[in-house]
Parts: structure tokens; C-alpha cells; sequence
């Protein structure tokens, strides 16, 4: 091993030892000063974020090709630094709103920190890795914390039947992807994808029974249908700003990974994938825009709205022959943390108000905390795809792949699946605007909340107004893919 | 010019959301002046219009998103410019006329001047990423002000536009993405794909093209069977909504379908044009009939759009058939002379039936049944002849505005599709009983005791209501300037579709 390619993870190492340190700190720091260590996780995640820019301009700058570390199990290219960026911001937000969530709910804070930046560790993993054992192993890293996080709340009987939950479908899932990359190894003698990728050939059948396990795992992790049933319980019972960063951590990694996987790892030639993922991709969105529509409580609904936006998501890999297709994943994603992160933060905020999940008990919120609602409007119509938002922009560019790619039944069925996503989302502003007040008085927001409202609300915006610098960064992402 | 024209709106909008809760006097006065100021400025672009020149002026562009070639590209011709100062002047009015709002003023000004903002971005958009964005921005603001302003059922009314209209915004978003991959270069400047016509061998995809931004502009004009939405929406919304709604929205369609369906997908348009005028034909008497069995005044009226906005389609469905006939050219300029012209006078005409509505309920009787009145005349002189003044124009009286839409309208369409124009005249005369019906069941006949003591116009109303009579008679007398000006665009279209 070359000691000196440990450049290349340096926003990994950065990462785990604040991971490690705030789990001793944990121990020794009072109750009442808990909160610092949430200072101390911002800091080592804006940390691993200069690095993340450092490795991109060790490797050249945002044009250059990336390098293959460690035995080419380890790929650091544009692709895997934009991803790894997206962790890092979901992560860091969420840490910004569990400042004001967590304390009162429970005296283990710095347990909390530290989970998540171990969780962002598996992330920035997933993004990267190009070997099989490596990316099973970062999935699992990534799941373990998420399931303990999705529990944590050890006195709530919801949190803990979330954790439950996800815990027996997580390991049932990552058992059969496991079965299918081990038929991956047996057909080809590796575990790296460029040797699976050129050993592959002749492989028929085979292949495609591999594929189809690994897709189970992977369609775990982003809420692909027939995998997604876990998704509406543990979002429901996991506290709040941990269901936030499911929605958009571990979702937008499994897309890395998947993607990675697919593109280097399975030449088309051996297995038709978009056709298979065509299809997944029509009934996920199909799916979870039905069953949101039945929804009442809001973490309900957004867990159904998220498997629908996987299913929008998946377009991309449908489409994978047009160059828009995977630019327009990566765009995607980024719009999905800024408008679903901002959603689940104005789902605290009206939980905290009124006591309640459901929909209609967060009636009148508009005349009572006025600038939280508005943002509402502007994340609800995000996630419908109203312009000018970041939502918008993201459906444009997969819609703009799938008509490229000759999909037009596609991207019809998504533009349908829009209209009917209208009315749930819809539903949410009609209760907060056109419903009266349930009780008087105004709401309070949290300093860190708000932080993380702004954020997400000016990253919807500002993303959908002006895409150009997302949208250059992405262009070199999709180019310089595997190269 | 025309992005200080689309964004002074917003900037007041934005300026609205600043003002403390109280001071709703303020919130008043920031979007009258905003409105004022881009109607002046609308005017300024009226008188500087290059008339010799004609085409697209008033240009900016910048790029906006290069690596897919989408732009910030405007420009106004003939066509919208007469569109862009309608909605300048009706915004304003509705202003004026919604000084009395009390419930949520912050918000309703917000977005109202939102809702002016997208829509004069609509008219004066030449880049189809960007109309499109213009195009959406209208929905949300007009959703909001039925759903909280509204009527009754205002919640139903709301969520069914919304749905609607988003179905055909989405159907065309895929038409134009289907013209984008099919340009060479790939644009999305919709001049130039007017001049590659990409399509025009592809006729499958053509068609498809077609129909998705057919769904869109019909939904929006209405056309029959996509009208159900209007009804409600109409009936549900506050008054000065309803006035936006059927002076601007609904003009969104029709300026579609003369903008971009015409000149991008003639051949199609073509082959399809008589389905087309069948269905604006069904819309003529279709609408008419229904609003001579309303009771509700404001239904009426709302059915009444129904019907005017099929002459229009029939006029645009007549160019259309004219395509590729070099000897029907002048009557399809005609026609579509008589398609704008319409669309004005609709817009001034039903625009000022709105607010008669709206005076009569919003602030005196609160019931708005054609048969509650009666003599009332006699009672509000001032009101009186205002309402029957534009009952006049709307039904097609020769001397108002109306009635040079629709003589232009017929006399073009009939030397094209003959057959379809002499059905659609039947529609006139329906219009013309259910209106004179309307008026002597409200105005004439003896007083209703109920109302003998009611105040008549007062300032504010007087203020909004007339300007647009005025309006009616003078483009009824003189409709030179108006035609002059209608005239560049269309000339220049059938040029186009020779």
C-alpha cells in the first residue's frame, strides 16, 4: 500500500476522528455545555469540506480525470467529490436542527453528533468506492448508524419500533445484495468493477440474476419499490431531524453507489439495465405517489413522497443513453436535500407548535410563524416541480433525458405522477394558509432551525433560479465518470 | 425596458411582504404605485413601438443557462404588445377596486403583484424555458387568492384550477422538449425554432408536439370539453381575481396558440384545423346556451367567456385551415385580426362585467341572482347605464368594441371555413337574447323594494369601472390605432404561413 494515497481520504479520516472524539467527549462534558459538541461536529464537517476541495484540486481541478487508490478498490473523481459535498451539507444540517431537537429528548447528545458524522463517514465511502466488499461494507457502516439513530429515542415506543424495523429490513436486504455480488464474483473472479466490468462477457442469465440481487440493496438504501416498505413506519417514528437525513443521506449515496456499480461495473452489452430500471422507475413513482395521496400525517407522506422521487430519480439511470440522464441525477439530488431537508424542518417547527404530525393540525400555521409557512410554499411547490424552484429545474432535466432517450411513455407517466403529487403537496399549503388558526399565538423557531430553514430555502431557490454553476460541476461529474 | 416592465410588480411584491401587519394602508399604496408605474411604462412602450419597422423590438438577451442554451431572451411585437398593456391596465384596476380588501391584505397584494408579474412575462417571453417559468409563476398567486378570498367553494374551485392547468402546462413542457431535441443547433429561442421548424418532417412527433401544447393553451382559453375548471374558478374567486382570470389567464391560451402552435406546427395545426373549429364552434353555442339558463349573474358571465373565447378559436382554427392556400391569406390575416382584436375587447369587456358583478354583491347586496332584482335603473342610474354599456359590448353591438372583434373575426373565417362560421353566428344571436334577457330582469321591470335605498357608483368604483367604458366606445368608434398595431403581427404571421 502507498501511505501517500491517504490524501485522497482525508475528508473520510477528518471525519471519523471527530466521530471518535465526540464519543469520548460524550463522557467527561456536563449536560448543560452538550451543545458545544454539536459546535465541535459543524466544525470537523466544514473541515471535511475544505478537504473535499482540496482533493478536487489535487486532482486537477474540476476537469481532470479521477484517480484509482488502494488497488483500484477506491475512485476519487469529480463524481464522488460532488456526492461526497452532498453528504456533507445533509449532514450538517441536520446536525444544525438536532441542536435544539435532541436536548430534552435525551442527555446522550454527544452519542448523537457522533452517530451522525459516523454515518457521514459511510457516505463519503459509498461515493467512492469501486470494489464490492468495500462498497458493502460502507452500506452496512452507513445502516448501522442509521439504524441506532432511527431508534435512539429509547423512551418512545414509536422511535424504537423504527429502529426495530429498519434493522430486520435492512439486514434482510443486504443479505441478498450480498448473495448477488458474491454470483457477481463467481462469474468473473473479482471484486473490483473494472475487472467485473472486462471479465463479465458471456456471462448471460447469470449476470442478470446478480444484478437483479444487488438492485435489492441498493433499492433499500434509496427507497426503490418492491424495497421501500420500511420507509413510511421508520420516517414516521425515527425522531424528526434523523428522518431528514434519511431521506436525503443515505438516499443520495445508495444513487452513487447504484450508479457506479451499474456504469462501470455491468457494460450494457451484458445486461440491458435501463430496461429493468425503466420499469422500477414507472412503478416507484407510481407507488408512492398513490399511497401519499392517503396520507395524513406529514412524516407519512413525505416517506411516500420520497419513494415517488426515487422513482423520478431512477429516470436517470432509465435514460441512461442520453448525456442529460445522469446530469440530471446528480442535479436532482441536490435540489431533493435542499427542498426535503427544508420540508422536514418546517415538519418540526409545526410539531413543536402544535403538538402534532397531522396535516390538518398544522392548520393557520401561516398566521403564526408567517415566514416558515411561506418557505413551506416554496419547498411544497419544489417537490411538485413548480418553477422557479430547484424541483423544477431537477424534473426538467430528467424529463429533458427521458425525451432524449426516446422514454416518451416515461416521462409522460411523470408528468401524470406530478399532477397527482400536486394535490398532496397542495393539501399541506391548504392547510396552512387556507384553513383558520387552530390556537392563537405566534410559533417559536429555534436559532438553529432557522439557520437550517434559511439555508435550505435559499439553496431551492438560488438553485432554480441561476442552476449554471450546479449545472457545470455536473457536466464534468457525468464526463469524467469511471474515467 | 421590458424587464423593468415584468419586474417592478415583483419588486413591489417583495416590498409588500416588508411592511409591518398593521399597516395595511401602505401595503395599498405600494402596489398601486407599482402597478401604476408599469402600466406608465407599459404606455411608453406603446408610443415608442416602431410602427414602420414592426416585428420583435424593445430586445434584451443574456444568457442565463449556456451549457443547454437557455436564455434570458424578450422582445414585443404587435401581439403582445396589445396583450401586455391590457394586463398593465387591468392589473391596475383591480387594484383600485381591491382598496376595500381587509382579510390577509399582506398576502393578497403579494400576490396579486406576483400574479402580474408572471403574466407579463408570459407576453413578452422569447425563450421557452423562460415562458415556461413565466407560464407556472401565474398558477400559484391565482390558486391562493380563490382559496382564501373565495366564494363558498372556494377550496374545491382552487385545487381543480390548479390541477388543471398544471396538466396542460406539463403536456406542454414535453412538446417543448420534444421541439429542443429535435433542433439542430439545440434552442430553446423561440424565434429561432420558428424559422428551423424542427419538426416538419417528423410527423409523428410533430403531432404529439402538437397535442401537448394543444392541451395546454386549450385548458387555459377554455375550450369545450376542457372548460369545467372556468366555471368554478370564476364563480369562487374574488371579484378582482375573477377579472384577472378572464382578462389575462384565459388570454394566456389563445396568445399561445397564435404565438407558438401557429407559426411551429402549421402542417399539423393544418390537418387538424377543422376538429379544432368544430370544438371552438361546440364552445360558441355551447356557451351561450348555458349562460342564458343561469340565474347566477357571475355564472353567467363566466359562461359567456366560455362563448366569446371560441370566436377567437374559431378565427385562429380558420388561419390555420388557410395554411399552405397563398389566395386565403388576407382573410386569414382578417381572422386573425378579428382573434386579437377579441381577445382585447374580452378582456376590457368582461373584465368591466366582473366588477359590475362584484359592485353589486362584494359591498351592497350580497346575493347576485338575476332574478333578485329588477328596476334597478331606475334606482343607480350611474351603475345602470355602466352595466348595460358593456352588456351592450359583450353581446356585439355595433359602435363598442366587441363588435369590430367579431364582425373582423366572421368576415375572415367565412371565406375559409364557411360552414363552421355561419354555426358560430348562431351563437351571436343567443348571446344577444341572454344579455338583453339579463338586463330587463336586472335593470328594467318594476323596483325591487328591497334595493330602493342602495348608494350608487361611488368614487373608487366609478375609478374602475370607467376607464374601461370608455375604452369600449372609443375602440368601438375608432379602432385604428388598436388594428394598426394588431395588424404588424398578423401580417407578419401569415406571411409565415403561406
Amino acid at each position: 500500500m502507498n501511505w501517500a494515497d491517504l490524501r485522497w481520504l482525508v475528508p473520510e479520516l477528518v471525519l471519523a476522528a471527530a466521530a471518535v472524539a465526540l464519543l469520548g467527549a460524550d463522557l467527561v462534558v456536563p449536560a448543560d455545555r452538550k451543545r458545544w459538541l454539536g459546535g465541535l461536529a459543524l466544525a470537523s464537517l466544514v473541515a471535511a469540506g475544505a478537504a473535499c476541495a482540496v482533493v478536487l484540486t489535487d486532482l486537477g481541478g474540476l476537469g481532470a480525470p479521477g484517480v484509482r487508490v488502494f488497488a483500484d478498490t477506491y475512485t476519487v473523481d469529480a463524481f464522488a467529490v460532488y456526492f461526497k459535498l452532498v453528504a456533507l451539507a445533509a449532514v450538517a444540517l441536520v446536525v444544525l436542527v438536532s441542536l435544539d431537537y435532541f436536548p430534552g429528548r435525551t442527555p446522550h447528545l454527544g452519542e448523537v453528533f457522533s452517530l451522525l458524522l459516523f454515518s457521514g463517514v459511510g457516505l463519503l465511502l459509498m461515493a467512492s468506492a469501486s470494489d464490492l466488499i468495500l462498497l458493502l461494507l460502507s452500506i452496512e457502516f452507513v445502516s448501522l448508524s442509521s439504524y441506532l439513530l432511527a431508534g435512539f429515542l429509547k423512551r418512545d415506543p414509536k422511535s424504537n419500533e423504527a429502529g426495530v424495523k429498519y434493522f430486520l429490513y435492512g439486514a434482510a436486504t443486504t443479505g441478498v445484495m450480498a448473495y448477488g455480488f458474491s454470483l457477481l464474483y463467481g462469474l468473473t473472479g473479482s471484486t473490483i468493477l473494472y475487472d467485473i466490468a472486462a471479465r463479465l462477457d458471456r456471462a448471460g442469465p447469470a449476470a442478470y440474476l446478480a444484478v437483479g440481487m444487488a438492485l435489492a440493496g441498493f433499492g433499500f438504501k434509496v427507497s426503490m419499490v418492491p424495497f421501500h416498505q420500511w420507509t413510511p413506519d421508520v420516517y414516521e417514528g425515527a425522531p424528526t431531524p434523523i428522518t431528514a437525513f434519511l431521506s436525503v443521506g443515505p438516499k443520495a449515496a445508495g444513487f452513487a453507489a447504484l450508479v457506479r456499480t451499474l456504469s462501470i461495473g455491468v457494460p450494457l452489452e451484458q445486461v440491458n439495465w435501463p430496461v429493468l430500471l425503466a420499469a422500477l422507475s414507472a412503478v416507484t413513482m407510481t407507488v408512492g405517489n398513490l399511497l401519499a395521496l392517503l396520507q395524513r400525517n406529514l412524516k407519512r407522506m413525505l416517506a411516500y413522497s420520497s419513494i415517488a422521487h426515487a422513482g423520478y430519480v431512477l429516470i436517470a439511470l432509465a435514460a441512461w443513453k442520453s448525456a442529460w440522464a445522469l446530469q440530471g441525477l446528480l442535479y436532482y439530488l441536490l435540489a431533493y436535500l435542499f427542498m426535503n431537508l427544508g420540508a422536514f424542518f418546517v415538519a418540526i417547527v409545526a410539531a413543536e407548535g402544535t403538538g402534532s404530525d397531522e396535516i390538518p393540525d398544522h392548520a393557520g400555521l401561516s398566521q403564526r410563524a408567517p415566514w416558515v409557512a411561506g418557505a413551506m410554499v416554496v419547498f411544497m411547490l419544489s417537490l411538485t416541480g413548480i418553477p422557479p424552484t430547484a424541483g423544477f429545474f431537477g424534473k426538467f432535466y430528467l424529463f429533458a433525458a427521458a425525451v432524449d432517450a426516446g422514454l416518451l411513455w416515461l416521462a409522460a407517466l411523470a408528468v401524470a405522477n406530478s399532477v397527482i403529487s400536486l394535490y398532496y403537496y397542495v393539501g399541506v399549503l391548504r392547510a396552512l394558509y387556507l384553513m383558520p388558526p387552530a390556537a392563537p399565538g405566534p410559533v417559536p423557531v429555534p436559532a438553529g432551525l432557522r439557520v437550517g430553514l434559511l439555508v435550505a430555502l435559499i439553496g431551492t431557490l438560488a438553485a432554480g433560479v441561476y442552476p449554471q454553476p450546479v449545472v457545470t460541476f455536473v457536466e464534468v461529474a457525468r464526463r469524467l465518470l469511471g474515467s | 425596458m421590458l424587464s423593468a416592465i415584468v419586474f417592478i410588480p415583483l419588486i413591489g411584491a417583495i416590498l409588500v411582504l416588508l411592511v409591518p401587519r398593521e399597516n395595511d394602508r401602505l401595503m395599498k399604496q405600494i402596489s398601486l404605485v407599482a402597478s401604476l408605474v408599469t402600466f406608465l411604462l407599459s404606455l411608453a412602450v406603446w408610443t415608442q413601438y416602431n410602427r414602420g419597422a414592426g416585428g420583435m423590438q424593445f430586445v434584451e438577451r443574456l444568457t442565463w443557462i449556456p451549457s443547454i442554451g437557455i436564455e434570458y431572451h424578450m422582445g414585443i411585437d404587435g401581439l403582445s404588445l396589445a396583450l401586455v398593456v391590457l394586463t398593465t391596465l387591468l392589473s391596475l384596476v383591480s387594484i383600485v377596486y381591491s382598496w376595500r380588501i381587509d382579510l390577509r391584505p399582506k398576502e393578497y397584494f403579494f400576490l396579486f403583484l406576483l400574479l402580474e408579474t408572471g403574466m407579463l412575462g408570459v407576453f413578452v417571453s422569447l425563450d421557452f424555458f423562460l415562458f415556461y417559468v413565466f407560464w407556472e409563476v401565474t398558477l400559484v398567486p391565482m390558486y391562493f387568492l380563490i382559496g382564501i378570498w373565495g366564494g363558498p367553494r372556494k377550496e374545491y374551485a382552487a385545487i381543480k384550477f390548479f390541477l388543471y392547468t398544471l396538466v396542460g402546462s406539463l403536456a406542454m413542457l414535453l412538446g417543448i422538449l420534444i421541439l429542443y431535441f429535435n433542433a439542430d443547433p439545440r434552442t430553446f429561442n423561440v424565434l429561432e425554432l420558428i424559422r428551423q421548424r424542427p419538426l416538419a418532417g417528423k410527423p409523428l412527433l410533430a403531432t404529439l408536439a402538437f397535442w401537448g401544447f394543444f392541451l395546454s393553451f386549450a385548458i387555459k382559453v377554455p375550450m369545450w370539453p376542457f372548460h369545467t375548471w372556468l366555471p368554478d374558478a370564476h364563480v369562487e374567486a374574488p371579484t378582482a381575481g375573477s377579472v384577472i382570470l378572464a382578462a389575462i389567464l384565459l388570454k394566456l391560451g389563445t396568445y399561445g396558440f397564435v404565438r407558438f402552435s401557429l407559426p411551429l406546427f402549421p402542417e399539423v395545426f393544418h390537418q387538424h384545423a377543422l376538429l379544432v373549429a368544430t370544438l371552438a364552434v361546440i364552445g360558441v353555442i355551447y356557451g351561450a346556451l348555458v349562460a342564458m339558463a343561469q340565474t347566477d349573474l357571475k355564472k353567467l358571465v363566466a359562461y359567456s367567456s366560455v362563448n366569446h373565447m371560441g370566436y377567437v378559436m374559431l378565427a385562429v382554427a380558420a388561419a390555420a385551415y388557410a395554411y399552405g392556400r397563398p389566395e386565403l391569406a388576407d382573410a386569414a390575416a382578417t381572422a386573425l385580426n378579428g382573434a386579437t382584436m377579441e381577445m382585447l375587447a374580452h378582456g376590457i369587456i368582461t373584465g368591466a362585467l366582473f366588477l359590475v358583478v362584484g359592485v353589486i354583491y362584494d359591498d351592497r347586496t350580497h346575493t347576485r341572482g338575476v332574478d333578485d332584482f329588477g328596476g334597478l335603473w331606475a334606482v343607480l342610474p350611474k351603475y345602470g347605464a355602466v352595466s348595460i354599456t358593456a352588456m351592450f359590448a359583450s353581446l356585439g353591438l355595433p359602435g363598442l368594441m366587441g363588435f369590430v372583434a367579431e364582425f373582423l373575426i366572421f368576415v375572415g373565417s367565412f371565406s375559409i371555413i364557411p360552414v363552421f362560421t355561419a354555426l358560430a353566428a348562431l351563437g351571436v344571436v343567443i348571446t344577444a337574447a341572454f344579455f338583453l334577457w339579463t338586463i330587463q330582469r336586472i335593470f328594467l321591470g318594476p323596483t325591487n323594494p328591497r334595493w330602493v335605498n342602495l348608494p350608487d357608483l361611488d368614487r373608487r368604483e366609478a375609478w374602475t369601472l370607467f376607464p374601461l367604458v370608455v375604452l369600449m366606445i372609443v375602440f368601438g368608434v375608432y379602432p385604428k390605432p388598436l388594428l394598426d398595431i394588431i395588424n404588424l403581427a398578423s401580417s407578419q404571421l401569415v406571411a409565415m404561413l403561406r
